[in-house]
């Protein structure tokens, strides 16, 4: 492995995340069970790409190569991208979609919360608008868990497999590597692992009142945020991609 | 609530505020980018004019509207010299919507924003908000999400109208 920046890294993770995740969001647009929800998750998507934009905008200033926000979300390979692996899952049905928003914007609120005390200016400043999107989208989800765990059998059924799908993925944003430890030290990053007990304490009490519960901790896959993904992420980038591929030079 | 200091106090960065004014949010053509709190600072320090403006929601599609606006407003009066920073930081709150404002989005039929911003807290949806057509606060949230991610969908039991709110961030 060739010698990493760890910040121009840590960039990419935080913004790769936040992009995919958004371009999952956005496969709502149209196709959601009601307008309010076709409304709210277009919402939800357009934060989650205006956070990408931010923080691969300043990846490419880390990177000092030229390469702009644009440069660095449509012309990278599937083994090039960092996001965390539960973002590239398929949205699968709403209940899929919202355990998901309840398991990451509730970590990712607590993360950027901390994230404003950071040592690096820029990223301080990003994660104080993306924390209170982030609060937003915990809500909304957690309302929306419960509202389906405790709902009709068949939603029950359906967020209760949206659990047990996504429980296992959820362990990687809590785990770090020699690039987050080199971040941590120097105060730019939060340490994750000090607020997983307070993340888990508020998905239990979401989930007892949603009547679901949690699987047993089994296996936990991990190595998107370096580059190793599931089947899913080229599907999605090749969608996400063609226009700027096809057309290096495309303008709006 | 924006820091006033000297160079805020020039001539010219009066009449730099004054050209803000008349600056629309494209979205919402009765408030001015100023009342929305958008503009933060304008410095007029040695002669160089500094104009300071930060983006409301992340991934607001009316932001590029809004700094191209401005840009025009300010080179159409003369001060094409003025320099325009973007600023994250600190991070824009509805807390920033002047009193005018307020009355202006009210006037507009849109709900503003109530109290100030509280810390994240999940199940802690917003208290009953005023209806701005009959003031009546027998009201209910339809949407968390509405026509813009600044807003919330919010239908009045008095008067029967729906409306929207502006959620406070």
């Amino acid at each position: 492995m060739s010698k990493v920046d760890p910040l121009f890294e840590t960039c990419l993770r935080l913004g790769d995340t936040a992009l995919v995740l958004g371009q999952r969001l956005a496969e709502w647009s149209s196709k959601a069970p009601t307008v309010e929800l076709d409304i709210a998750l277009s919402n939800h998507a357009l934060d989650m790409i205006g956070q990408a934009q931010l923080f691969l905008e300043y990846a490419g200033r880390v990177e000092g190569k030229g390469r702009d926000e644009d440069a660095l979300a449509y012309h990278r390979q599937d083994f090039e991208f960092r996001n965390a692996m539960i973002a590239e899952l398929p949205k699968g049905d709403f209940a899929c979609t919202m355990v998901r928003q309840l398991l990451f914007a509730t970590y990712a609120s607590m993360f950027y919360e901390r994230m404003t005390a950071s040592t690096d200016a820029d990223l301080a400043a990003i994660a104080g608008k993306a924390e209170k999107e982030m609060a937003y989208h915990a809500r909304h989800a957690g309302e929306w868990v419960v509202r389906l765990g405790d709902g009709t059998e068949e939603s029950h059924q359906r967020a209760q497999d949206a659990v047990n799908l996504l429980w296992p993925y959820a362990h990687e944003l809590f785990q770090t590597d020699v690039v987050d430890q080199a971040m941590i030290e120097t105060g730019v990053l939060p340490d994750a692992a000090a607020f997983k007990g307070e993340w888990l304490g508020e998905i239990e009490a979401v989930l007892k009142r949603a009547t679901l519960s949690l699987p047993e901790d089994d296996w936990m896959p991990s190595g998107g945020r370096s580059g190793q993904h599931t089947e899913h992420l080229a599907y999605l980038l090749a969608e996400m991609q063609v226009l700027p591929r096809a057309y290096p030079d495309a303008k709006w | 609530m924006v820091i006033q200091t000297a160079s805020h106090r020039t001539e010219r960065a009066r009449a730099v505020w004054d050209v803000l004014h008349q600056v629309m949010d494209p979205e919402i053509p009765v408030i001015s980018v100023v009342d929305l709190g958008i503009v933060r600072e304008v410095h007029d320090e040695a002669g160089a004019l500094e104009v300071i403006v930060t983006p409301t929601y992340t991934g607001c599609p009316a932001t590029k509207q809004i700094e191209f606006d401005i840009r025009q407003a300010l080179d159409k009066a003369g001060f094409e010299d003025a320099d325009m920073q973007i600023s994250l930081s600190p991070a824009w709150t509805t807390d920033w919507i002047t009193q005018q404002g307020r009355e202006q989005l009210k006037a507009f039929g849109i709900a503003p924003p109530e109290g100030k911003t509280g810390k994240r807290a999940l199940f802690a949806g917003d208290a009953n908000v005023a209806c701005p057509r009959c003031a009546s606060r027998d009201t209910e949230q339809i949407s968390e999400f509405g026509s813009t991610a600044c807003k919330s969908l919010w239908r009045c039991r008095t008067c029967r109208e729906p409306f929207d709110y502006f959620k406070c961030i």
